[in-house]
């Protein structure tokens, strides 16, 4: 039986010599996910901002109606509502602000919901009303100094985390290659305009998790491979050492976005912004952990000195047999 | 590392199927069977977002708490120093700034009135923190200010009523396995699952249902009251509008002191003024209620008195004879469902401060149903794919690989059911992820095997090696998923926590499986077989 190899044995791609322009590529795509981020805003949804969410499914429609539910609800005299499409074409969510003095009496809000459910009704008698969500102000306001927390903790512990198993450099490279991962990712969010609500901040927490699982993988082999070949200079080593993983990067990317595909495709349509978000993730994460977090070491300096200090004679022994062969 | 003894099988062997065996009743109610009853069936439950129904987050008002502190303040100051024996003769108490002040009349009595508060201001609890901090100024005004362990002390208190009252409330409405858990220090979230309408659960939540009888101050100038202005001695109180009306109703002057609370009640039902045929609710006091009721009624017959339910008038009916019987019955604008609901919340007591819907999500029934299926058919397409792919790359590898996989997915299911966690619409994703990044162990694994039969090692040393020597990036790479899954429980609320959760159950069953299980199998064939030569 003759098994799939995606990479070849001993493949030797001497990556790190373009590490330059891959670095100037990525602060590039950093900076314009950051200005699109800034100019455009990302679409935040009534987890973040406040206000109304009214989910609704046009189950015998190929397409929502859009335009048409914009009028009949701005009809209403309740204000502009948002109206986007998810997942699929029939399913959008009509977003809209609370009405005024809704803070004090919850009331309010309920008419609203009820007005504009009763005039897509009437319009459309396949109009099915999947959810209706309505957050105040100040509980949004928290959500969002919370997710953000979470994902700035999340961000610095495993930085730390890497930190205290490896060495300090390492933790710095992991840092950014998560600054990049993250960044990419909100980019990706303000580019399409899809919904960023709560869902999108716990894909972002689980991304950063797996993103950082092929960085980490590299990272142990670089600790290895710096044990092993102490004289060789550091390019060659990081270029051993990705080379080395390189199967095992691929295979690991390939499985998850095997499963993420069948999400996207196949998957409930209200978690479709949420998979998205996690399969881009992926990319950059495959490609931030061989561009980003390696050569990063390289500018840290580190060296085999910096690393494992001590080397009983036993170790020395070994070395020098291997190196010798 | 690729010694197994029988004890050992046996036991990893027991964990697995336990685990599996919790994951069978969920699995059979999904296709529509029921195990017997009688036997233990755990079950994953179905979060709202699943299962349909309404998510409402209540919010109290600590300010409230603490103005409802003093003013009990008041009162007990002025009973503790009427009592007094000989009494102390106070003046110009009030509760402004945050504090209770008063000055006692004959500068001699400071020492007998520090000495009656004693009790009341020392901490009911034994950590020896005092409610209050009690101030001389001048030498003979007294003030009392709240300490910061005694709010906290009393809003805590005033939360689990609150608590207990939302509880009764919403059992009172016949819903089925409501979820109520305190957020916070002052918030309540309820969960409702299937619930329709969730306006009227709103209602009912929304009202503190306050009830006091308090005298009408009829000597009041009914100009004065409509520009808002009190009579020594009283305050001003609207009127409750009529239902449908817009218009504020007016308001009237009822005297602060001297009234009773409606708080010690046996019953309240929704029934029938005999003469008008309106709508009332009967309440029924308790002996104490009642025999204060008695004599505030037996001293005021021919007088106005004004019903008050939070802090509005129902109605101000007269006194026309002593009402001794410890029954009374309230009138105002009702309609049959307000009368009951009304009766509803005070029969479960009224909330020991206001509560404000803050935040409220409710989902329709179709969408979850649709959800779990879209999220299975992704599911097995995912896992069917996955398989094949790890079949075809190491081989008999990937057939452990793949074993581990399906007994992972029983495991969470199981460790999922015995944990009694709830699947909601992103733990779905969370599942199907998972399965994903189950194998990344295995393929590290293998990577690692082929790789040091490369470098030319024999085949039982290379297994080995391939196992050692990936364990250390595995666990690395686990940890690093446990701390954003942890983040994420302790930031994340609902929805995201059932994500969070089935994420950490399915790292801790993919390291058990994807590496102790397959290292035993492969242990296991490798004794069996004595390959010479590994195909991967």
């Amino acid at each position: 039986m003759k098994l799939l190899k995606l990479v070849p044995d001993n493949t030797n791609i001497r990556f790190l010599r373009w590490r330059l322009p891959f670095y100037i590529m990525s602060a590039i795509l950093i900076a314009a996910s950051w200005g699109m981020v800034l100019t455009k805003g990302l679409n935040l949804g009534v987890d973040f901002v406040g206000g109304q969410m009214i989910r609704v499914t046009f189950q015998n429609t190929a397409a929502a109606p859009v335009a048409e539910l914009r009028e009949t609800v701005g009809r209403l005299g309740y204000g502009e509502p948002i109206i986007q499409q998810f997942g699929k074409p029939n399913e959008v969510s009509i977003r809209m602000k609370l009405p005024e003095g809704s803070a004090q009496n919850a009331d309010l809000a309920d008419q609203m919901a009820r007005k504009i459910t009763a005039a897509i009704k009437v319009d459309h008698a396949d109009a099915r009303i999947d959810g209706v969500d309505s957050v105040s102000g100040k509980v949004s306001g928290e959500l969002f100094k919370t997710g953000m927390q979470a994902l700035l903790a999340a961000m610095a512990a495993i930085s730390i985390y890497i930190w205290v198993r490896f060495e300090w450099q390492f933790g710095v490279g992991a840092m950014f290659s998560l600054i990049h991962d993250v960044s990419l990712t909100l980019g990706m969010f303000a580019i399409t305009q899809m919904e960023f609500d709560l869902n999108i901040v716990a894909a972002l927490l689980t991304l950063i998790g797996y993103s950082l699982n092929d960085t980490i993988v590299v990272y142990d082999r670089i600790r290895e491979n710096m044990k092993k070949f102490r004289r060789m200079p550091m390019p060659e080593l990081l270029d051993l050492s990705v080379n080395e993983t390189l199967s095992r990067t691929l295979v690991t990317s390939l499985s998850v976005l095997i499963t993420l595909v069948s999400l996207l495709l196949f998957g409930p349509n209200v978690i479709f912004g949420f998979t998205a978000a996690i399969t881009l993730g992926i990319f950059v994460g495959t490609y931030s952990s061989v561009y980003m977090a390696a050569p990063i070491l390289i500018w840290l300096k580190v060296n085999p000195t910096s690393f494992v200090p001590t080397e009983t004679d036993l170790e020395r022994q070994e070395r020098l047999t291997r190196e010798g062969a | 590392m690729l010694d197994f003894p029988r004890w050992k099988q046996l036991w990893l062997w027991s964990i697995t199927l336990l685990a599996c065996l919790a994951a069978l009743p969920s699995l059979l109610s999904v296709g529509g069977v029921n195990l017997p009853a009688g036997l233990p069936s755990p079950k994953i439950n179905l979060g709202l977002d699943l299962a349909g129904g309404s998510h409402i987050l209540l919010e109290a008002n600590p300010e409230q708490v603490k103005r409802q502190r003093l003013e009990t303040m008041e009162e007990d100051v002025r009973a503790r120093m009427r009592q007094a024996d000989p009494a102390i003769r106070i003046g110009d108490i009030s509760t402004k700034d945050g504090t209770v002040s008063f000055i006692v009349a004959d500068p001699g009595q400071v020492d007998a009135a520090r000495e009656q508060l004693q009790t009341l201001t020392s901490g009911a609890q034994l950590t020896g923190q005092r409610d209050w901090d009690l101030q001389v100024l001048d030498g003979n005004r007294v003030v009392l200010r709240p300490t910061q362990a005694g709010i906290d002390l009393a809003i805590s208190q005033a939360m689990d009523t609150a608590t207990e009252v939302v509880r009764k409330r919403i059992d009172a409405l016949g819903t089925r396995e409501p979820t109520i858990i305190r957020q916070g220090a002052q918030r309540i979230v309820v969960q409702v699952p299937g619930l329709k309408d969730p306006a009227a659960l709103k209602n009912l939540l929304g009202q503190t249902a306050k009830l006091e009888f308090k005298m009408v101050d009829s000597l009041a100038l009914p100009s004065d009251v409509a520009q808002g202005i009190a009579p020594p001695g009283s305050e001003i109180v609207p009127l409750e509008a009529a239902p449908g009306s817009t218009q504020p109703a007016g308001a009237i002057a009822v005297k602060r002191l001297g009234g009773i609370k409606g708080d010690r009640l046996t019953n309240a039902q929704q029934s029938f003024d005999q003469q008008t045929n309106e709508p009332v609710v009967t309440i029924t006091f308790d002996q104490q209620g009642g025999a204060k009721f008695a004599k505030l009624t037996t001293d005021n017959v021919g007088k106005p008195f004004a019903i008050i339910l939070d802090g509005k008038v129902l109605s101000s009916p007269v006194i026309n004879e002593p009402i001794i019987g410890g029954t009374a019955r309230i009138s105002g604008s009702f309609t049959i469902e307000s009368a009951n609901q009304l009766a509803i919340a005070l029969r479960s007591g009224a909330l020991p401060v206001d509560l404000k819907v803050v935040e409220e999500r409710s989902v329709g029934p179709d969408l979850g149903a649709d959800s779990i299926a879209k999220g299975m058919i992704a599911f097995g397409v995912g896992t069917v794919a996955l398989m094949l792919f790890m079949l075809v790359t190491y081989g008999r590898f990937g057939f452990y690989t793949n074993a581990a996989l399906i007994l992972n997915t029983l495991m969470i299911l199981g460790i999922m059911a015995i944990m009694n966690t709830t699947l909601t619409l992103p733990g779905i994703a969370g599942f199907v992820l998972t399965i994903g990044a189950a194998v990344d162990a295995n393929v590290l694994i293998n990577e690692r095997i082929r790789e040091e039969r490369t470098r030319g090692r024999r085949v039982v040393n290379a297994v080995e090696m391939g196992y050692t020597e990936a364990s250390r990036a595995i666990f690395d790479a686990n940890i690093t998923n446990v701390i954003a899954a942890t983040l994420m429980f302790v930031f994340g609320s609902g929805p995201v926590r059932g994500f969070a959760v089935v994420l950490m159950i399915g790292i801790a069953t993919s390291v058990f499986t994807a590496v102790t299980l397959t290292r035993m199998w492969v242990a296991g064939w490798l004794r069996r077989a004595r390959p010479s030569e590994l195909v991967l």
